[in-house]
């Protein structure tokens, strides 16, 4: 098989038996990412010298542990110390940040080496990866499909063996969805696992850093790496972090896996109903408990993100204002017209959208209506889960929808973009663990199913993934870049 | 001329809290620092960064609750304040909204002799904005310059009822609550170098009347003085405006340090609409009881306390009890005085005079005096065995004030000791009598005066040396002793 | 329900975005019809329901008052568009 195939685990076991060095190993990745980035453009910034002079350093060293010497990519929302770092906009086109996130930094200090940053929706809004200021990336299944957003270039990357493995971030399905549509794991840890610091913050209270990869076992790994507390990040918890890889015995029987019955309806593709249900019912052939429950308030998860999610960011998003970074507007003759005239050159359509929707959805009169109504509906939401997670041990259901879209297809009506969203919203809403997972192809497109775990129990979602893994072959699909 | 108004005074006060580290990150809160080298991406708003609350700053929060009477409710939490201005990197302000640290409480002042209680609606935590400064001269330069040094500095906003009355009221509460910060050790309270501000909320309405007026906010006022002339101009300009038949405008006003005015600062932008939201990066505070009792079992000895032990144990007279506990240096001088003289109300006199004088002539705190509490206490003794007199004391604080010398050292150089030895000055009396022969007939005549002339001309010869007490014996002896 | 022009262009001064008359136009009709979407909210019953503001039950995170150098200046200000004197520059406020 070739290199860029195999999984970090597989890499690793050939750089410890010195089979190939880390620069040999890093230099095929580059030379498959200069083949495939004039169709593919998952990439907005490529590091290679930096990550050339870095294996060669791990080469000099000797000691191949965990994941020294392991390529990996970063969407482009995790600062990277003296690398660009734009987050797919204009307002940040220049921008080269003076530290490391605490997630990237924790991978380079594993060894791993980092490739270059990669595409995605401007500051993480959106769902196709269309809405880059710089680029759009294609999916490598269909290169007139979109890879999904918004981390779309960090699932189109490692699909097509861009890169072994890369980290995305997940406000409303940015890691789950794409993952889905480029036939790869995705997992979105509970809020609170891995720390956000040195991410660019689009949703605080939403917002998580996550893992793509081509199997369990690589996601289990990286995870081990990220999670855990981080004295810089006040939201980040101080619980133990298991070792995630204790978790991959095969085992599923008496496991009680729930399937939300709204979340089989509300437009969902009838083939990828029919696809998740044939995944069900090979967990219960494994001997897994599988039932039908009520997610009842899942409707209104949507509606109440969209205005949790936007309110947050036009406080997050405040910060760009062309005084300390970023683009400026230097005709301005007075402060306000500085302030807004670098922005309006600065963001795109959809982040402007969604500044807006969140100032008007704080703004006096109307706090009470909008955001407030939506905080306590996220406590409803967050209560139904409670409830089917006192009986049961995971739930099950599509990632999204659809199979990925055809580029240019939904970017008309924001709210028909919107939908794309609707079965990954409720779980960061209440903050849950969540993972996609290839379970089939629909019409030659990869699909994935979603596993929802109880708080900080990343671990049965392991446990069940991996039994799905090893009892099908969906995780050794490759796509073959083309056009179908 | 109409009716008679009555004056409405609530007051806005910003302590910064002493800390040494700023409020959500770990860089120095050092005053004067060169620009921008106190900062980090946190408290300059660079992209990804998170606040972490200090932990002294909540306590220092606590702690002012605990001595202005307050609540302290057992959860609290922080807010965002959003609004676009240069010093304000995040383009929000961290603050506390309807969850403050401290609910209620009160403050005492003493007007003319009257006591009355200061209502405290509430006390919140918040970080300072940076320093803006114009380039150049204001009214030409088309820029401003930013230094964020002061951005992130620990705030305690401290809001008042509007229970004040009349300037002098206003002020005498500025400087009560000054005193309890300072006491508190919560606060430097430098109005000088902006730890303490205030802003003045004031209305008038006709005496009779019970609903408020229309009030406006007056910022900028960095000394009692500025304060106090501040609320005076400002009530002046509203009953005037009142029998004008004026509407007053509730808003925004200026002090005009120069000009001794207030004026508008109204612009043509938009009424501000601050759209306040819980801050998604810090989990909320529980204030458990036993946290509170600890802090309130280090409180250190406030000014009601300390006012009542002047009074009580040194026999204080109210008034000088209340002069001496306005500032914790003042009394901790007084203090170190008693520990080793007995005579309280002498130790009072000299602070309250001399000592007074010369700090306000020289516009100087007791902190940076030059001389020990010792070295007065070593004057007063000089007194009392009578190497000094009164009014040469005087003259050797003074000297001493200025030079930070020695008392003995300066009564040494300048040849100031005081002849009391009986010898000397008996050789000196008998020199005056006998070349005085006609006055020493006078004297014996009965001519009183003649007794003063001897005194004068004995001071005289010994360049005023002369200890006056032992001369009055020595020459009454002298002059009856039947010999001369 | 589309938003006002002048709904539009009150929360774009708030949010200090300088819009064209024709995305004032765009952006009246498209959050009219978000909003619109999120109404839908409003047939909830959520009477009782306390708000999720802190979704982890996670308190009191302190951190000890302990000064540790900050960033050097000209690191600092290396991405500034426009500095002057070490500080920076902004058109002035008046």
């Amino acid at each position: 098989m070739e290199l860029h195939q195999l999984t970090i685990h597989e890499l690793h076991d050939k750089l410890a038996d010195r089979e190939i060095s880390a620069e040999e190993l890093a230099s095929s990745f580059f030379s498959r990412i200069n083949a495939l980035e004039p169709k593919l453009r998952a990439f907005l910034t490529i590091t290679e010298e930096k990550a050339l002079k870095q294996a060669r350093e791990v080469d000099k060293a000797g000691k191949y542990e965990g994941l020294t010497g392991i390529p990996f990519g970063l969407k482009d929302i995790f600062c990277t110390r003296g690398v660009r770092t734009t987050c797919a906009s204009k307002i940040l086109e220049n921008f080269v940040p003076t530290y490391d996130s605490t997630a990237g930094r924790r991978l380079e200090e594993q060894g791993g080496i980092l490739l270059g940053k990669l595409n995605m929706d401007e500051f993480a809004m959106g769902s196709s990866t269309e809405q880059s200021a710089f680029q759009s990336t294609c999916n490598p299944w269909d290169l007139e499909r979109v890879p999904g957003g918004s981390s779309g270039g960090s699932a189109a990357a490692v699909a097509a063996g861009e890169v072994p493995f890369a980290l995305g971030t997940d406000t409303g399905g940015s890691i789950r969805q794409p993952a889905s549509y480029c036939g790869v794991v995705g997992l979105k840890p509970t809020y609170g696992r891995v720390s956000r610091w040195g991410v660019i913050a689009f949703a605080s209270s939403l917002d998580q850093v996550g893992v793509f990869s081509r199997d369990i076992r690589d996601c289990a790994l990286v995870l081990n790496i990220i999670a855990g507390k981080d004295p810089l990040d006040s939201t980040s918890v101080n619980l133990e972090v298991p070792d995630y890889t204790s978790f991959l015995d095969g085992e599923v029987r008496g496991m009680k896996i729930a399937y939300p019955r709204e979340y089989f309806q509300q437009g969902v593709d009838e083939q990828i109903k029919t696809t998740v249900m044939q995944a069900l019912r090979k967990f219960e052939a494994m001997g897994a408990i599988i039932d039908e429950v009520s997610l009842p308030h899942s409707e209104y998860a949507l509606p109440a993100y969209y205005l949790v999610a936007p309110a947050e960011a036009s406080a997050n998003l405040a910060r760009f204002d062309g005084v300390r970074y970023g683009l400026r507007d230097f005709e301005a003759q007075n402060v306000v017209d500085m302030y807004s005239q670098s922005r309006s050159q600065g963001f795109g359509n959809e982040v402007k959208r969604r500044i807006m929707l969140g100032t008007y959805a704080l703004s006096s009169g109307y706090y009470d209506a909008y955001y407030l109504k939506a905080l306590k509906v996220r406590r409803l939401i967050a209560n139904d889960f409670d409830k089917v997670f006192a009986d049961f041990d995971l739930i099950v259901s599509p990632t999204a929808p659809t199979p990925a879209f055809k580029l240019g297809e939904q970017t008309g009506d924001p709210l028909t973009l919107y939908m794309n969203d609707i079965l990954t919203v409720p779980v960061n809403m209440a903050g849950l663990p969540g993972m996609s997972l290839p379970c089939g192809l629909v019409n030659g497109l990869p699909v994935g199913m979603q596993l929802i775990g109880k708080a900080f129990d990343e671990g049965t979602l392991f446990k069940a993934a991996y039994a799905f893994e090893q009892n099908t072959d969906y995780h050794k699909m490759r796509p073959v870049l083309g056009v179908k | 001329m109409g009716k008679e108004f009555e004056i409405v005074i609530g007051l806005e006060v910003h302590a910064e809290l002493k800390t040494a580290t700023k409020a959500f990150c770990s860089c120095s809160t050092a005053f004067g620092a060169e620009p921008n080298t106190q900062v980090c991406p946190v408290c300059s708003g660079f992209p990804g960064m998170l606040p972490v609350l200090n932990k002294k700053m909540v306590e220092l929060a606590i702690r002012t609750g605990i001595a202005l009477n307050s609540e302290i409710p057992e959860i609290c939490k922080f807010d965002r304040k959003n609004y676009f201005y240069p010093d304000l990197p995040k383009a929000y302000q961290i603050s506390q909204f309807d969850l403050p640290v401290c609910k209620g409480g009160y403050l005492d002042i003493e007007v003319d002799g009257q006591t009355k209680r200061i209502g405290i609606t509430r006390a919140h935590m918040e970080e300072d904005a940076g320093k803006l400064v114009h380039q150049g001269d204001i009214t030409t330069t088309p820029f401003s310059l930013v230094d964020l040094n002061r951005s992130g500095v620990p705030l305690l906003e401290i809001v008042s009822e509007p229970d004040m009355r009349s300037a002098q009221e206003a002020r005498a509460y500025m400087e009560k609550l000054r005193s309890i910060l300072l006491f508190a050790g919560v606060s430097d309270c430098k109005m000088q170098e902006g730890s303490l501000r205030c802003d003045a909320n004031v209305s008038v309405r006709p005496v009779g009347q019970m609903e408020f007026g229309t009030r406006t906010e007056t910022k900028n006022l960095n000394s009692f003085r500025s304060l106090e002339k501040s609320i005076e101009y400002e009530a002046r300009r509203q009953m005037e405006a009142i029998e004008d038949g004026e509407e007053i405008v509730q808003e925004t006003r200026t002090w005009d340090e120069e000009k001794q005015v207030t004026r508008s600062m109204r612009s043509k932008e938009e009424a501000h609409d601050y759209r306040y939201f819980p801050e998604p990066d810090l989990p909320p505070l529980k204030i458990s009881r036993e946290w509170v009792n600890t802090i309130a079992a280090q409180m250190p000895e406030l000014p009601e306390q300390a006012r009542r032990r002047l009074v009580e144990e040194y026999g204080l007279p109210e008034y000088d009890a209340a002069i001496i506990t306005l500032n914790p240096d003042y009394l901790n001088f007084f203090d170190q005085c008693i520990s080793s003289y007995k005579d309280a109300k002498l130790v009072s006199n000299w602070m309250m005079s001399e000592l007074n004088r010369l700090l306000n002539q020289n516009n100087m705190e007791i902190g940076e005096c030059r001389f020990k509490p010792a070295d007065l206490v070593k004057i007063l003794q000089l007194i009392d065995d009578g190497s000094i007199s009164g009014k040469m004391a005087k003259t050797v604080f003074e000297e001493m004030f200025n030079s930070g010398q020695a008392p003995e050292l300066i009564i040494k150089e300048k040849g100031m000791a005081q002849i009391s030895d009986e010898s000397t000055l008996i050789n000196l009396i008998d020199g005056i009598i006998q070349d005085n022969p006609k006055v020493l007939e006078d004297y014996k005549n009965g001519k009183e005066k003649a007794f003063g002339f001897f005194v004068g001309q004995i001071m005289k010869a010994s360049k005023g040396q002369a200890n006056p007490g032992v001369v009055n014996k020595l020459l009454k002896e002298r002059l009856s002793s039947s010999e001369m | 329900m589309a938003l006002t022009i002048g709904e539009v262009e009150h929360v774009a001064l708030l949010a200090r975005l300088a819009l064209s008359a024709e995305e004032k136009h765009t952006f009246a009709e498209q959050l009219g019809s978000i909003l619109e979407y999120a109404d839908k909210l409003t047939g909830l019953d959520t009477e009782g329901i306390e708000p999720l503001v802190n979704i982890l039950p996670v308190f009191n995170v302190l951190r000890d008052d302990e000064v540790k150098p900050g960033s050097l200046r000209e690191e600092i200000l290396s991405n500034a568009p426009l500095l002057e004197e070490e500080q920076y520059k902004v058109p002035k406020i008046i």
